[in-house]
């Protein structure tokens, strides 16, 4: 890690670079640095800050929505209210559940199959593909996809049981509140395993190779090169795919919406759904913006403290140093 | 308790420090309308006829009107009824309703009426509206001006399959709730699913509080309730636990609360396939059924039609009707030909053509003798004596109460929210808006 070396604190600041350089050429580079960064801090200004500060501002008012009507201030009233909706705060315990499940379950799964993937085996390339297919299908077409498998009576799923002789155990797939999200988390599952497989696989090839060799000469057996050699040495792998597993977590959308809306009885919904449905169905736009603000600060406050605590090494190298300075 | 004060739009938007926001909203705003009726002008019509017979008539009635008058353009969106209810949303709250769009009157088109969105068409219809049955145009009246224009009229009913019925031993169609459970009971135990429910698209299920609620409490409760925001009443309790009575008998078909209304393994396709001995639907059933079934014939004549059971005790009356027809609003930015369109789809000879496939009700009287199905026939005569009238809940209150209406009754339907639950939840959503 180069990185390392460049830090603060070991480099004198009149030796750095920028102490040598003439001030015209100074000044240039800042006029370069500003043509360069103008216009996607620009475009960054009004397509991200922009709508963060509308949707603030309107999270303060009771509003319908449209353009030709007046909102009332009601100060932060919708944020109380969301502290009381039970379905706003269903959705937060249901969002811990899949993340949970996916870090208990998905991960694990996607971690074996990459190692099991690396070994020398026929048709591997044919496996890694079919693997990661599903994750280049869309949210919306997976969902649409298992709403077919999943229907109650000709769906897939019931056809499969009832032919091994278990037709009674199926059925209710997305239409038990009990087992609902635990479907959910299936597909989601079948979408995305590929994705943190592929990850797994590229860190897991970036593993120099004696390494290993040395821990087997060592006398280590499989699991304890896997446990000792393989596994912290992927942790910079593995510590980002968590962080992308939990904010895509944070921000499920689509596929909810499409296989279940939320159903039955909110017993799939998430918080992107209960703001889409305030804001587009019961035109509470206020309200859904309480909710978009509250899902922005979680996932924010998320982003910063896993990056400060948990990434802090792994993101060392790859901030720019400018000029010997951070 | 936080003030609350007034502010207009500008200065909200303004104050977010973001021009640019409305800037982007803004733009979205006006087209700049012609006001002249021959000029070149295009109508955008969106409608939720995505199936047989009515789509391709109205693509036809279209393509008759541009044929007709050359300089003008007609695009046809038509969408399935939810994803239509979500992409007006999105425009109507952008401030850019398209030129012609389905509506089903009520509060939800009284919100658009407040907010400027629709075209008061009380004039410019006021030579032909005459033609049209009154108690049709009741739901698009909003304090005395007209907002839309009907151009299908009926009710909910239950709708049940005969040859079911009489395996099952029900010799007479349920007069009252007690009746109907027991009918429900006899289906039961012959082996057959009582009612087909789309329980994911919830708004079918909100038919049954609301006609129980109709039944019990009458309907000028129902008006009154939603005109003080207070729905906490014993009767609407009741109206609940009837329901409950119901739901505990297990009526629903396997999986009913993952089904939605029209889609494979829907209500619709459980009752089109002969699934399933009733549903609780409206005047459009019959066609519907018979799109999502896997003949895509339905039941044909096995079909029978009868009233929503009159409950023992209840202030309402059998004859009161729920329900709601079909309209089409004008958009305010809409072409001058937008409103000659509308009159040529309510016209008697267009009425007549709709009505034949057997997908509507008509509302002009003189397309009435183009009604042939006993039971659309029974369905318009039952309309037209009905003694009093509710719009669909979900339509006639301001749209955050029926969302929570819909909302509250599937929870109640899910064994997850008692009946008084469902009073209180309503209230609440109500004394919110």
């Amino acid at each position: 890690m180069t990185a390392t070396a460049a830090a603060p604190g070991r480099v004198p600041p009149s030796r750095t670079l920028a102490a040598h350089r003439p001030r015209a050429r100074q000044r240039a580079d800042r006029v370069a640095i500003v043509l360069f960064l103008a216009p996607a801090l620009l475009l960054f200004i009004v397509l991200v800050l922009a709508p963060i500060a509308l949707a603030a501002t309107v999270s303060l008012f009771k509003w319908n929505g449209f353009v030709t009507s007046d909102p009332t201030l009601v100060g932060l009233d919708n944020f109380t209210r969301l502290l009381r909706d039970q379905v706003f705060v269903g959705d937060l315990r249901r969002g811990l559940t899949i993340i949970a499940l996916s870090l208990v379950l998905q991960l694990p799964m996607a971690l074996g199959l990459a190692m099991l993937l690396n070994q020398p085996l026929r048709g591997r390339s044919l496996y890694r593909l079919l693997f990661f297919a599903p994750y280049v299908l869309s949210e919306v077409t997976t969902a649409v996809l298992f709403r077919i498998v999943f229907s109650p009576e000709h769906g897939l799923a019931t056809r499969t049981l009832a032919v091994v002789g278990l037709g009674d155990l199926g059925e209710t797939w997305l239409a038990d509140p009990d087992t609902v999200l635990f479907w959910v988390f299936v597909v989601i599952s079948w979408k995305y395993f590929g994705f943190h497989m592929i990850l797994y696989l590229a860190g897991r090839q970036n593993i120099p190779r004696e390494l290993l060799e040395a821990a087997t000469t060592d006398g280590a057996n499989a699991w304890q090169a896997f446990r000792h050699v393989t596994l912290p040495l992927l942790g910079p792998t593995i510590r980002i795919s968590v962080f992308l597993s939990v904010i895509g977590a944070i921000q499920l959308f689509d596929m909810v919406w499409v296989l279940t809306g939320g159903g039955p009885v909110h017993a799939s919904e998430v918080m992107a759904v209960t703001m889409y449905r305030f804001g587009f169905e019961r035109f509470e736009v206020g309200y859904a913006s309480a909710m978009s603000i509250v899902m922005f600060l979680i996932s924010l406050v998320f982003a910063l403290l896993y990056q400060r605590f948990v990434m802090r090494r792994d993101i060392e190298g790859a901030l720019t140093v400018m000029g010997g300075q951070r | 308790m936080t003030s609350r004060t007034h502010l207009s739009r500008r200065s909200l938007l303004s104050l977010a420090g973001a021009g640019v926001g409305a800037a982007l909203l803004g733009a979205c705003g006006d087209g700049g309308t012609p006001s002249d009726p021959t000029a070149p002008q295009t109508i955008d019509w969106w409608h939720i006829q995505t199936t047989e017979p009515l789509k391709p008539l109205w693509a036809a009635l279209a393509k008759e009107y541009e044929t007709a008058h050359s300089n003008v353009k007609i695009n046809i969106t038509d969408q399935e009824n939810d994803a239509f209810k979500k992409k007006l949303t999105t425009v109507t709250q952008a401030g850019n309703p398209p030129s012609l769009f389905q509506s089903w009157g009520g509060g939800v088109l009284k919100q658009q009426v407040d907010a400027g969105l629709v075209k008061d068409l009380t004039e410019e219809t006021s030579s032909w509206i005459g033609e049209l049955t009154p108690i049709a145009l009741e739901q698009y009246t909003v304090d005395g001006r007209i907002y839309a224009i009907p151009w299908d009229m009926g009710m909910v009913g239950f709708w049940y399959n005969k040859e079911l019925f009489e395996r099952a031993g029900i010799t007479s169609t349920p007069a009252t709730w007690g009746e109907l459970l027991d009918a429900v009971r006899k289906l039961k135990s012959a082996g057959i699913t009582p009612i087909a429910l789309g329980g994911k698209d919830k708004w079918p299920g909100h038919f049954y509080w609301s006609y129980l609620a109709i039944r019990i409490a009458g309907v000028d409760a129902l008006k009154q309730a939603a005109a003080d925001k207070n729905f906490d009443n014993p009767d609407f309790v009741a109206a609940g636990q009837r329901l409950k009575e119901l739901v505990d008998l297990q009526p629903f078909q396997t999986g009913f609360l993952g089904a939605g209304y029209e889609e494979t393994d829907s209500q619709a396709s459980t009752m089109g396939n002969g699934q399933a001995a009733m549903e609780l639907m409206g005047q459009w059933a019959p066609s519907v059924q018979a799109a999502w079934s896997a003949s895509k014939k339905g039941i044909g004549d096995k079909l029978g039609f009868f009233p929503f059971p009159a409950v023992e005790g209840g202030k309402g009356a059998v004859t009161d009707a729920f329900g709601g027809g079909n309209g089409f609003a004008v958009g305010k930015d809409a072409p001058p030909a937008t409103v000659d369109f509308l009159r040529s789809i309510v016209s008697a000879a267009n009425q007549r053509r709709a009505a034949e496939t057997g997908a509507i009700l008509p509302v002009n009287k003189a397309a009435l003798d183009a009604v042939r199905d006993p039971n659309a026939k029974l369905v318009a005569k039952t309309f037209a004596s009905a003694t009093g009238f509710q719009l669909y809940l979900d339509q006639a209150f301001a749209p955050a109460v029926g969302e929570q209406v819909n909302d509250s009754v599937a929870e109640l339907i899910a064994g997850r929210k008692s009946p008084e639950q469902v009073t209180k939840d309503i209230t609440a959503a109500a004394q919110n808006t």
